[in-house]
């Protein structure tokens, strides 16, 4: 069973840390894959860019509509995420449990929709 | 079938009893798995221009023995070249144990013996399974499962490593383990043929069919060993549950439920032979939840319309099912007999007892059969919320997309 495991920070914590500390949660998030390279585990995963980078596009009427910054105005916001396979749900919270990020921000674990599916 | 169809399945075929042969002769069976898929590799470039040589068997021995043993100098001289830096020990080699050959029949089954060890977790088991015993190519069974080849190649040869961690040697288990043991192959294999009937046609035609793969090595394992029951009894399952698979889908890909499909396109063939199967099993026993999974099966294959199911004989079965191995699955689908038979009352009686904290209780199937009995009971908004609340629950696209036209479907009645 696949999950995604998106990673929510908040930018202006973030940039407030110290140096050190920031490369702290880098480098434990890089264990992290590694080790679920190892397992077997890893599909996947990406970091995204500064939410201020962000597009919000929305079509009304036929008529593209582009706004600066992120869809929802929060103070938090999803700056990655990381796809992982395995057996239950409670393995893909003890992952996200473990990502340095969920300690100072948050975690939200959610299931892919398979495109497998059997009749009732 | 094409020659290409038929040079896989020759290739697939001799697989494993290449490996066994390799194993017996060198141990290592991590290394030894490699070789051969370089050899079957080689084999499927150079047979179609070359033509088919005299011993396919023999040719691919030689040429995997030869990979293995190169590898295994190149192996020796690094270990030797580390022994300076560090006195090591490598990982211990399967022994081949002292002992007649067995039979090629019996190498395949003790190779899936060893593939299903008990150190291995399920998708281990599956993907090691697939390559060393059926000749998969490690980006055959990445697709298979959908994640990326590195992670199946990743997933594969940590298999390996723990099994060669664990000791494990290339022999069947003793008799007292055997019944244990093989109980986790046909698992294995059950659940491998579950993951395949799961894969709607979707746009990836690539897909290899898990089906076709968990078949075949269901019917090697019945060919080893034709009297036990229970094997039989997965094989016939597997076949009259395959029956169904034209009939299954729209061609949109959505699901179609088992009352609506389309009986004569149900394949014939294999429900004859799986319920010969299904019969021969019975009568020779011991009873066991695949026989038993088999002859409901075969009971919904034998009625000509969904009227026509002979649902009492359904509810029987699940009855000494339930007895015999149960489980929340058991209860779920047992509740549906107890519907058709007892009224949508008494079927919501059975899911009221998985309702509790088990771990039915948040499953979407569960509240998509309380749907359909509040339907059949005419508890119309009731069942609508169910069936949203079972479509919310969904986890397969699918599965989602058809527990949603339900609801809609019956909202728009009013």
């Amino acid at each position: 069973m696949k999950y995604m495991l998106l990673i929510y920070q908040n930018p202006a914590t973030w940039r407030d840390l110290p140096e050190p500390d920031r490369q702290a949660i880098m480098s434990e998030a890089g264990a992290l894959m590694a080790e679920l390279t190892g397992t077997g585990e890893w599909v996947g995963g990406e970091a995204l860019a500064d939410p201020s980078t962000a597009s919000t596009v929305r079509v009304r009427d036929g008529v593209p509509a582009v706004t600066d910054g992120p869809f929802a105005e929060a103070k938090e916001q999803m700056v990655g995420y990381c796809i992982v396979d395995c057996e239950t749900r409670e393995r893909a919270v003890e992952i996200a449990a473990r990502w340095p990020d969920a300690r100072l921000w948050g975690m939200e674990v959610r299931p892919l929709l398979s495109p497998d599916g059997v009749e009732m | 079938m094409t020659a290409a169809d038929d040079l896989e399945g020759l290739l697939r075929d001799l697989a494993p009893r290449v490996l066994a042969a390799l194993v017996r002769r060198y141990g290592h069976f991590d290394l030894a798995e490699d070789a051969v898929q370089e050899a079957l590799i080689a084999a499927a470039e150079q047979w179609p221009d070359r033509g088919l040589p005299g011993h396919p068997r023999g040719w691919l021995i030689t040429v995997a023995s030869r990979r293995l043993t190169d590898e295994l100098r190149s192996e020796e001289s690094r270990r030797h070249r580390e022994e300076a830096v560090a006195a090591e020990p490598g990982p211990p080699a399967i022994a081949a144990p002292a002992g007649e050959p067995a039979g090629d029949r019996d190498d395949t089954l003790t190779l899936l013996f060893l593939c299903c060890h008990s150190e291995l977790s399920r998708p281990s088991q599956l993907a090691l399974t697939l390559r060393a015993v059926g000749g998969l190519t490690t980006a055959e069974i990445a697709r298979a499962f959908l994640v990326p080849e590195a992670t199946m190649a990743q997933r594969i040869s940590r298999a390996k490593q723990r099994i060669a961690a664990a000791g494990a040697s290339f022999a069947p288990p003793p008799a007292g383990e055997w019944a244990g043991r093989l109980a986790v192959v046909l698992h294995v294999l059950y659940l491998m043929f579950n993951e395949g009937y799961a894969a709607t046609s979707g746009p990836d035609a690539s897909r290899p069919e898990l089906t076709t793969e968990a078949i075949r090595l269901t019917r090697a394992v019945h060919r080893s060993m034709p009297e036990d029951a229970e094997v039989a009894g997965l094989l016939a399952l597997m076949l009259l549950t395959e029956a169904r698979h034209p009939a299954r889908t729209t061609p949109d890909g959505g699901l179609v439920p088992l009352a609506e499909q389309d009986r004569s396109l149900w394949r014939a063939d294999l429900i004859e032979e799986g319920a010969g199967l299904t019969s021969g099993a019975l009568t020779r026993g011991p009873l066991g939840p695949y026989q038993l999974q088999a002859a409901i099966a075969a009971v919904h294959a034998e009625a000509r319309a969904a009227d026509d199911t002979d649902w009492r004989q359904i509810l029987a079965l699940y009855d000494l099912l339930e007895r015999v191995a149960p489980s929340p699955v058991v209860t779920l689908n047992r509740s549906v007999a107890v519907a058709m038979v007892n009224g949508p009352q008494a079927g919501l009686d059975v899911l009221a007892t998985l309702e509790g904290d088990g771990p039915m209780a948040g499953h979407h199937r569960l509240a998509g059969l309380r749907a359909h009995f509040r339907e059949l009971a005419g508890q119309r908004e009731a069942a609508v919320a169910d069936y949203q609340l079972a479509a919310r629950r969904a986890t397969s696209l699918p599965e989602r997309r058809y527990l949603e036209s339900r609801a809609a479907r019956l909202a728009g009645d009013r």
